[in-house]
């Protein structure tokens, strides 16, 4: 039926069936063009680009699982009677959500398997993005042209955490109600509106009997819609800007070096989907995830000690645990900063991760596209702000866990707490010192080893009986990707006086810029990296040492 | 590393011997990019017998994926639902789910393995340079948008008509708000909601055990009781929302131990009666230690001292757990002597 | 721990069950024997409080007085019963040796069944209090799991977990774990409130109730208890989960990748 609608001669009868069906769509989808300049695609090869694919995979994972499970669950909070084959349970009031939850484990056939899945591959998808978003934090690859692709990936990841926690509530277990609970008691919080937000997001007073059919909504098509198109987003611009690759011979700010799409990486990352699936499909079948039979249904007058959220909600479990609990009443009214102040920092900490690519070029000034990679060392400041930002995120981390802590080394919950509290301060200011100084050091090490070469480890006798380690020069590839970065002078407060000696007002902006930028820059926040002329001096002397 | 993987003539003697003509090419510039270093063949690309060896490889690991597939099915139509077997190390488990997931799993992983071991081994290895072109248009593409842009603003007359203009944005402007009423629909005004619970005077205090009014000779000395108020049972319509509000903790002490003159008064001999939801976020609090007479809360370690007037003594809750004031009725049983007066629960901007 | 529990349990009915008979026949004897026999009754049940003094002026009057008064090192015993001794020695954690840590934890058991009833005979004597509990109020039989989960939940889970596998408490005190912990101690301990746990008397949770929640914990976190999606990760919920996905998940989808992506041996190196 295509062929016979296509009045080209050429192809009739003639071309292979393979060949009239691309010609009829391309006579209509304009398919050509798009595949001249993407077929042969070239993709740089390491393993720490395939972190954004781990995500991806994860994602189609729990889409189709997910649609699978919509299948079975019935997003009601009516209650009724269990009657399944749990037998724990037998007889117990509980609500449709919990009950049908426990029917696609125990009376499906392979539900619970697509349960698993579909939760491990929750947990995996936020810390592979989690750990992608580290990966292109610390190498720099945030930097023009792709600063609206980290954003779209830190929204991925943000949607992703509000995805997750809507999904876990939707069984209407005693665990994930404990959250739900939580959530409510910090919407109570906020200022002024704060029961009115409560009021309506639960259809009147908790736990009401709407918020599981409001949040399975939310959960199962109004952000996984707007995170499927981020997605979409995120990779057409991954395409468009085609991949950052790390300093290396033959490898320029003006080209990228890898395999063509078609047939090596359309192998390799197609077989990559196979295998993610397989290694979440693996796991979900020797280890159990969220065991809402044993957790019982949820009722607000219930609880179990470790009540915990799912580990990318754990930050902010921690934020809410160490907070000493303030509380002002004036006027009649009660503000609770207690409560408060964590549910406005949660985005805070989140926000500062999200805006520093446009902090870094403000300081840099920098206006030219980059494509090759930095190796953390190489951005001392940077990459220590950043080990401080993880720095910050796990003691939050360990915090939401404190009770778990406390048992598992036999600590007082009450000492956790206090070393959270001091440590949410102190900690990221350590690692930050401790990090830039160990970025310092190699920083001299490579110096060091392009004007000296290697240390071969071998000791050798002079004639004269004088001990030396033997260095090995490098070679031309080694010397070129090791001084292949591109290092940044402090910026200067321009001249205060113009040409017509009219004196200029420094602006506080420009002055913290200036002083920012030798923070990054100065003297003792870089080490310079060897110029050609001292590395001729070094090496047409006498040699190494 | 292992000796061989330094070949003899590589050995420090022969190394010193080559140095001063290292290796590099530009003597201009010594860190100058030398470019792509040349194509290395793999076993595969020069040995056929190698070739075929992975393509071997490759066809076991579609054909180990087939077979998983099948085994799936089998296990689907075989396996009874509620099969327990035994896995060393894991456990007890499900027989239905571990069959099915590790041949899912194997099904998947071998396609996947396949297939990469396929573009590993026997596709081109070549290293491709793909040039970049700078994003940013060419001064004559910025500069005829620019003018098609102000032609185009210029025919709509946007600058010149203001009144169509402000009266558009008016219009752009208020329809959202239609939305936001409609949202309206979504719960109730809080109005006094939060201040209210189900007990009032004259309500019997019923152990959440046994379902039965609780006598003050029931409660023991560092014994631990739940109760709710009398005539709201579990398969009430509401009983979610009353008892997120109503759950009570019952805990006697000595009267001799109790600090605050108002917890002391608004007992009955010794018996103290608290709200069981925390007043941080709502947890449901009652790790009652009997000896400290501390409660803790399990979600965020809020900790109360019931034996004076349940005030925070460690962690974020922001005040004490509300206080129901008890007596004994003419029957001899617990009764509420009226609601709690202060709202219980999470503090909100209302509660002043 | 397990095997401990298992060997202890058989024994021990067997002791108690000898004893309820005992305690039978004597009470019969009391009410219908001939004055002579009740006395020898008398005598044995006597000897055996005469033999638990002994046992205690050795191991426990240091701490808890001489006449079970308490001092500043431990609780007076008056009124304790049988059950609190049962439970507090049966479970190890009496004698506590030296007050170290937040709580004195569970250990190994140093008395055999038959000392530990000689001084509970001998704390039982020293007031009136919960005694040991029988086989029947513990045992499976008619017990109602689903009610017991329910119980559990509300009066239990807040300490001991979903499951019994324990948690945290202020300074340093834990709940423990319930797995492999007797049926009769977990009644005991309901009973008569150990350390910081409160008590949940019969008078505010029946007998019958006990039996539910018992046999409930046997049902979630029994030697048999099965685990339908595989390890079951401590029980602890999402954080050790949470450990999981990214140690053996991520982890593993890593080590994954840098197989894709790692250059493929070429021949020069052999």
């Amino acid at each position: 039926m295509s062929t016979a609608a296509n009045e080209s001669p050429r192809a009739r009868g003639k071309a292979p069936a393979g060949e009239r069906v691309a010609d009829w769509a391309d006579g209509r989808l304009g398919i050509y063009s798009l595949a001249k300049s993407n077929m042969r695609k070239i993709f740089p090869d390491h393993w720490s680009f395939m972190l954004g694919e781990v995500c991806m995979y994860s994602f189609i994972i729990i889409i189709l699982t997910g649609v699978y499970l919509t299948l079975f669950f019935h997003p009601s909070m009516n209650e009724v009677v269990y009657h399944g084959s749990y037998v724990p349970l037998q007889g117990q009031l509980m609500s449709e959500a919990f009950n049908s939850t426990l029917h696609i484990s125990f009376d499906v056939r392979g539900g619970l398997l697509m349960r698993q899945i579909h939760h491990w591959a929750a947990l995996i998808f936020l810390a592979g993005m989690f750990v992608h978003m580290m990966r292109v934090f610390f190498t720099g690859a945030f930097r023009k042209p792709r600063e609206i692709n980290w954003l779209f990936g830190f929204l991925l990841f943000v949607l992703g955490m509000f995805t997750g926690f809507t999904g876990y509530s939707l069984p209407d277990d005693l665990l994930s109600g404990t959250g739900v609970r939580f959530m409510e008691g910090a919407i109570l919080s906020v200022p002024i509106v704060g029961t009115y937000l409560s009021m309506f997001l639960f259809g009147g007073e908790f736990p009401g009997h709407d918020f599981v059919a409001r949040f399975y909504s939310i959960h199962i098509l109004l952000l996984p819609g707007i995170m499927l198109g981020l997605m979409v987003g995120h990779l057409i611009l991954v395409f468009y800007h085609k991949h950052t690759q790390f300093a290396g011979p033959g490898k320029t700010e003006k080209n990228v070096v890898g395999m063509p799409l078609l047939p090596v990486y359309m192998a390799k990352a197609g077989g990559f989907f196979f295998l993610v699936f397989g290694v979440i499909a693996f796991i979900a079948a020797v280890a159990q995830i969220n065991p809402i039979w044993a957790m019982g249904p949820y009722r607000p007058d219930q609880v179990s000690t470790g009540a915990q959220p799912d580990w990318y909600m754990g930050f902010s479990e921690g934020l809410i645990r160490f907070m000493p609990g303030w509380e002002i009443n004036i006027w009649g009214h009660t503000l609770v900063l207690g409560v408060f102040i964590p549910l406005v920092i949660f985005p805070l900490v989140l926000v500062a991760i999200a805006v520093y690519p446009f902090i870094e070029s403000w300081v840099t000034g920098d206006k030219s596209e980059h494509h090759i990679l930095d190796r953390p060392r190489n951005a001392p400041t940077r990459t220590g702000l950043g080990v401080a930002w993880m720095t910050l995120y796990l003691t939050l981390l360990v915090g939401g866990g404190n009770d778990l802590w406390a048992t598992h080394f036999h600590l007082s919950i009450n000492a956790v707490t206090y070393f959270v509290r001091i440590f949410f301060f102190v900690g990221p200011v350590i690692a930050f010192l401790v990090t830039k100084r160990i970025c310092l050091g190699l920083q001299r090490r490579d110096r060091e080893k392009v004007l000296h070469g290697r240390e071969t480890g071998i000791i050798k006798r002079l004639p004269h009986g004088e001990f030396i380690e033997v260095h090995e020069p490098l070679s031309q590839e080694q010397l070129h990707t090791l001084t292949a970065h591109h290092q940044y002078e402090p910026a200067e407060i321009g001249p205060v006086v113009d040409e017509n000696g009219v004196r200029r007002k420094v602006g506080t902006s420009e002055k913290l810029r200036a002083k920012l930028s030798s923070a990054y820059y100065g003297e003792d926040n870089q080490i310079p990296k060897p110029t050609v002329d001292e590395y001729k001096e070094i090496t047409s002397g006498h040699g190494h040492h | 590393m292992s000796s061989q993987d330094i070949p003899e003539e590589n050995l420090p003697a022969e190394q010193e011997h080559a140095h001063g003509a290292v290796s590099v090419a530009d003597e201009e510039n010594p860190f100058a990019d030398p470019g792509l270093p040349p194509h290395e063949h793999r076993i595969q690309d020069i040995d056929e017998r190698a070739a075929k060896r992975s393509e071997r490889v490759v066809a076991l690991l579609f054909t180990v994926s087939m077979l998983a597939t099948v085994a799936f099915i089998a296990s689907y139509l075989a396996i009874p639902h509620d099969k327990s077997i035994f896995v060393f190390p894991i456990g007890h488990l499900s027989a239905l789910n571990f069959a099915l997931g590790v041949t899912l799993a194997v099904a998947l992983f071998c396609i996947g393995a396949g297939a990469v071991h396929w573009a590993r081994t026997l596709m081109s290895d070549v290293e491709v340079a793909d040039d970049r072109h700078a994003i940013e248009a060419s001064p004559e593409v910025r500069a005829k948008v620019m003018a098609d842009f102000r032609q185009g603003a210029a025919e709509s007359g946007l600058g010149r008509r203001k009144l169509i203009r402000n009266t558009m944005f008016g219009a752009m402007a208020m329809v959202p708000l239609s939305g936001v009423f409609l949202l309206g629909g979504l719960g109730p005004a809080p109005k006094d909601k939060l201040r209210h619970t189900m007990w009032a005077k004259g309500k019997r205090l019923v152990n959440m055990n046994t379902n039965q009014p609780l006598r003050p000779e029931d409660v023991a000395v560092g014994s631990l009781t739940f109760a709710k108020p009398d005539g709201l049972e579990e398969t009430s319509e509401d009983f979610q929302n009353e008892i997120a509000k109503a759950a009570l903790m019952i805990v006697r002490l000595q009267p001799d131990n109790i600090k605050d003159k108002r917890e002391l008064d608004w007992s009955h001999q010794g018996i103290v009666a608290f709200s069981k939801i925390c007043t941080h976020v709502g947890c449901p609090i009652s790790l009652y230690e009997q000896q400290t007479h501390h409660v803790l809360c399990p979600c965020h370690q809020s900790t109360f001292d019931l034996s004076d007037g349940a005030r925070v003594i460690f962690g974020p809750a922001g005040h004490a757990l509300p206080q129901l004031r008890i007596g004994v009725d003419s029957d001899g049983y617990l009764e509420a002597l009226g609601d709690f007066e202060e709202p219980v629960g999470p503090a909100f901007w209302e509660r002043g | 721990m397990k095997k401990l529990s298992a060997r202890r349990r058989h024994p021990l009915a067997a002791v108690v069950v000898l004893l309820l008979a005992l305690a039978a026949t004597g009470g019969l004897y009391a009410a219908f024997a001939p004055a002579g026999k009740a006395q020898a009754d008398e005598t044995s049940q006597s000897l055996t409080i005469t033999e638990g003094k002994k046992l205690y002026e050795v191991g426990c009057a240091s701490c808890h007085g001489t006449g079970g008064q308490g001092s500043s090192d431990g609780p007076s015993l008056v009124g304790v019963g049988a059950a609190a001794v049962d439970f507090q020695v049966g479970t190890g954690r009496m004698p506590a040796a030296t007050m170290q840590g937040a709580q004195v934890p569970r250990k190994k058991v140093v008395y055999n069944q038959t000392q530990i009833d000689q001084l509970a005979a001998y704390i039982a004597s020293l007031g009136a209090g919960p005694s040991v509990p029988t086989k029947d109020q513990y045992g499976p039989d008619g017990a109602d799991i689903a009610k017991g989960g329910e119980l559990f939940r509300t009066n239990c889970a807040q300490c001991h977990n979903f499951t019994g596998k324990g948690g945290a408490l202020t300074q340093g005190k834990f709940a423990p774990s319930l797995e492999g912990v007797a049926p009769k101690h977990i009644y005991e301990a309901m009973q008569t409130g150990p350390q910081n746990m409160p008590s949940f008397p019969d008078t505010t949770m029946s007998s019958k109730n006990k039996k539910d929640i018992i046999a409930y914990l046997n049902a979630v976190n029994g030697d048999k208890t099965e685990n339908p999606g595989g390890l079951e990760l401590g029980g602890l919920g999402p954080v050790s989960e949470g450990l999981f996905a990214w140690i053996f998940g991520l982890g593993a989808l890593i080590v994954v990748a840098v197989w894709v992506a790692a250059r493929t041996a070429k021949a020069k190196k052999s």
